[in-house]
């Protein structure tokens, strides 16, 4: 991969407004960031500082008040984009994993490549048995959703939407609907995914795989970039007040 | 392992309704079923003994009422002469008088069963349109509220508008109107000039159940988590196929047992069917009273058709629900 690659932006963002209540409240209020390629942003903040509220305006599960955000050179806060054409490249992680109860593993991650890219049944079955493969859960393929863990769900949420080819992983805080001893192997698969080269943008609490595996972090508070910096800056020097508060209380 | 005990009971069941043609065999098999459902204790958490059950039950009524047939009317040879002297005393029985003037004379017993066939098939039409108008409605109202941030004003949005505000007037009237005015409405004024009650009364309670069905539907929907909805839509599902392919067979399952008992509050509501002279079971046996001028055994007949009708369909409801329980796990 060239150097010039992987400068590329993929997602800009451009004072990215939510409002609620005609103006009353502002989840979001004035975000302007990028996101490149290959990079693994993570989002931090306190609860309701708007992170995720950002992430999920990414691929417009929530609809911003004002603002641009291009993904891949299309303005798709624009009536006319077809947001369901662009969502096949943004896989969504979500922190209550949402997997299909009704489906089996193996239905939950064909359904979207055979109904939207046309995949054939064998050609999604073996992707999906790759992808299994990858995080270890070949052997549930079978099995519906009720029947595994929390790890084993949000592992399979994340294969499922791996399955779509995205261009962009969003995390929405994935760990923190787990049992403690869960958490590991989740974050185990998503460091595999940073390494493999994926973008990836992660709402989280866990600090640790900010600093170990993100490129970029940013710290939201009250609907606004504080702070943006590289996880070495961020933890070791952080320069907010608030973000210095911030990190005192959760490491 | 009670599993074979299960099926055990359920083969029983089944070879009783078979063996009715031979009435006593049938009765001792249906017999035989019953015992061995309550001698077993650990069967009765298996939907197939209880299958099996209901079935004796079936089987059972079935063979006593065809036995008493026999017994009373059939022309029997070889009889034991006690047997003939007890069936001429009971035919001078002031009850055996009643039954004959009531269903015998002038074969007054075909108001019921055409009636009954009537009620039916009124009530399997409307049943069929009261579904189809209530997905439609549901539709309309849970699709408005999820996309009305989404679509943007619009040509599309003034439509579903336009749609979402029609289909609330039809709950709010449908709902807040009884349904024999309704039906007579229909009957005596739109549609005046035709004179097929059938037709009438399908479209009197189709119209009518579709209003509840949309409401039963609608919650259904709104029941499924909402991350399920976001799920679909984040891979990249559009609104509609994100509700067939995830929403709709996920509300269906909570949705089945309320419909089906929506159904069988329908076959009952048919009975007002006599109000633009429908003759369905109610008003078969109103006929007969009218005509004899004794009320008590074609109402009581007619009460315990509707029974027995409920009685087998909420069973049959029952056991749909423990089925859907059971997937669940």
């Amino acid at each position: 991969m060239s150097a010039d690659n992987e400068n590329k932006v993929i997602i800009s963002v451009k004072d990215l407004c939510k409002h609620y209540n005609g103006g009353e409240i502002k989840a979001l209020d004035g975000i302007t960031t990028d996101i490149k390629k290959g990079e693994v942003v993570v989002v931090i903040g306190p609860s309701g500082s708007g992170k995720s509220t950002f992430l999920r305006s990414l691929n417009l599960l929530e609809r911003p008040t004002s603002g641009t955000i291009t993904f891949e050179g299309q303005d798709i806060t624009s009536p006319s984009t077809n947001i369901n054409k662009l969502r096949q490249n943004m896989g969504m992680v979500f922190q209550h994993f949402n997997l299909f109860p009704h489906l089996t593993i193996m239905k939950n991650m064909t359904l979207a490549p055979m109904k939207l890219r046309g995949l054939s049944k064998e050609e999604a079955e073996k992707k999906a048995l790759e992808l299994l493969a990858k995080v270890g859960l070949q052997d549930r393929a079978s099995a519906y959703p009720s029947q595994l863990s929390g790890g084993q769900k949000q592992r399979i949420a994340i294969v499922r939407a791996l399955a779509m080819d995205p261009e962009v992983m969003l995390f929405d805080e994935p760990t923190s609907a787990l049992d403690p001893e869960m958490v590991g192997e989740v974050l185990e698969v998503m460091k595999n995914l940073a390494k493999a080269g994926m973008t990836m943008v992660c709402v989280t609490h866990e600090m640790g795989f900010a600093r170990e595996v993100g490129t970029r972090v940013i710290f939201m508070d009250c609907g606004k970039i504080i702070e943006e910096n590289t996880p070495e800056e961020i933890f070791t020097n952080p320069q907010n007040e608030r973000l210095q508060t911030f990190l005192k209380k959760v490491l | 392992m009670y599993t074979k005990k299960a099926n055990l009971i359920l083969i029983v069941g089944i070879i009783a309704l078979v063996l009715s043609v031979f009435p006593g065999a049938g009765l001792i098999c249906a017999v035989f079923g019953l015992v061995l459902y309550a001698a077993n204790k650990a069967v009765r958490t298996s939907i197939r003994a209880d299958i099996g059950r209901g079935l004796s039950i079936i089987a059972l009524l079935v063979n006593l009422v065809l036995i008493t047939y026999i017994l009373l009317f059939r022309h029997l040879d070889n009889a034991p002469a006690w047997l003939l002297s007890l069936r001429e005393s009971f035919y001078a029985t002031k009850f055996y008088g009643e039954f004959e003037n009531n269903f015998l004379i002038d074969k007054r017993y075909t108001y019921i069963s055409k009636g009954l066939g009537v009620t039916f098939e009124v009530t399997f039409f409307a049943v069929l349109l009261g579904i189809a108008l209530g997905v439609i409605v549901a539709l309309v109202r849970s699709s408005y509220d999820t996309l009305k941030e989404e679509l943007k004003g619009g040509f599309g949005k003034a439509i579903l508008y336009i749609l979402y505000k029609i289909c609330g007037v039809y709950l709010t009237v449908i709902r807040g109107t009884p349904v024999v005015v309704q039906l007579m409405i229909i009957y005596f004024v739109i549609f005046a000039s035709s004179n097929n009650k059938i037709l009438v009364a399908v479209l009197a309670f189709g119209i009518n159940s579709g209003a509840y069905v949309a409401e039963i539907i609608r919650g259904g929907i709104e029941s499924v988590d909402k991350g399920q909805f976001e799920a679909g839509r984040s891979l990249g599902f559009g609104y509609v196929r994100t509700m067939t392919f995830i929403i709709i067979p996920q509300a269906f399952k909570t949705v089945l047992p309320a419909l089906a008992n929506e159904f069988i509050v329908l076959i009952k509501e048919t009975s007002v069917s006599g109000y633009v002279g429908l003759q369905e079971l109610t008003k078969g046996g109103d006929i007969i009273r009218s005509r004899t001028y004794s009320a008590f055994m074609p109402l009581i007949a007619v009460a315990i058709i509707y029974l027995l009708i409920v009685i087998f369909f909420s069973w049959i409801v029952s056991l749909l629900e423990r089925r859907l329980k059971s997937s669940e796990r």
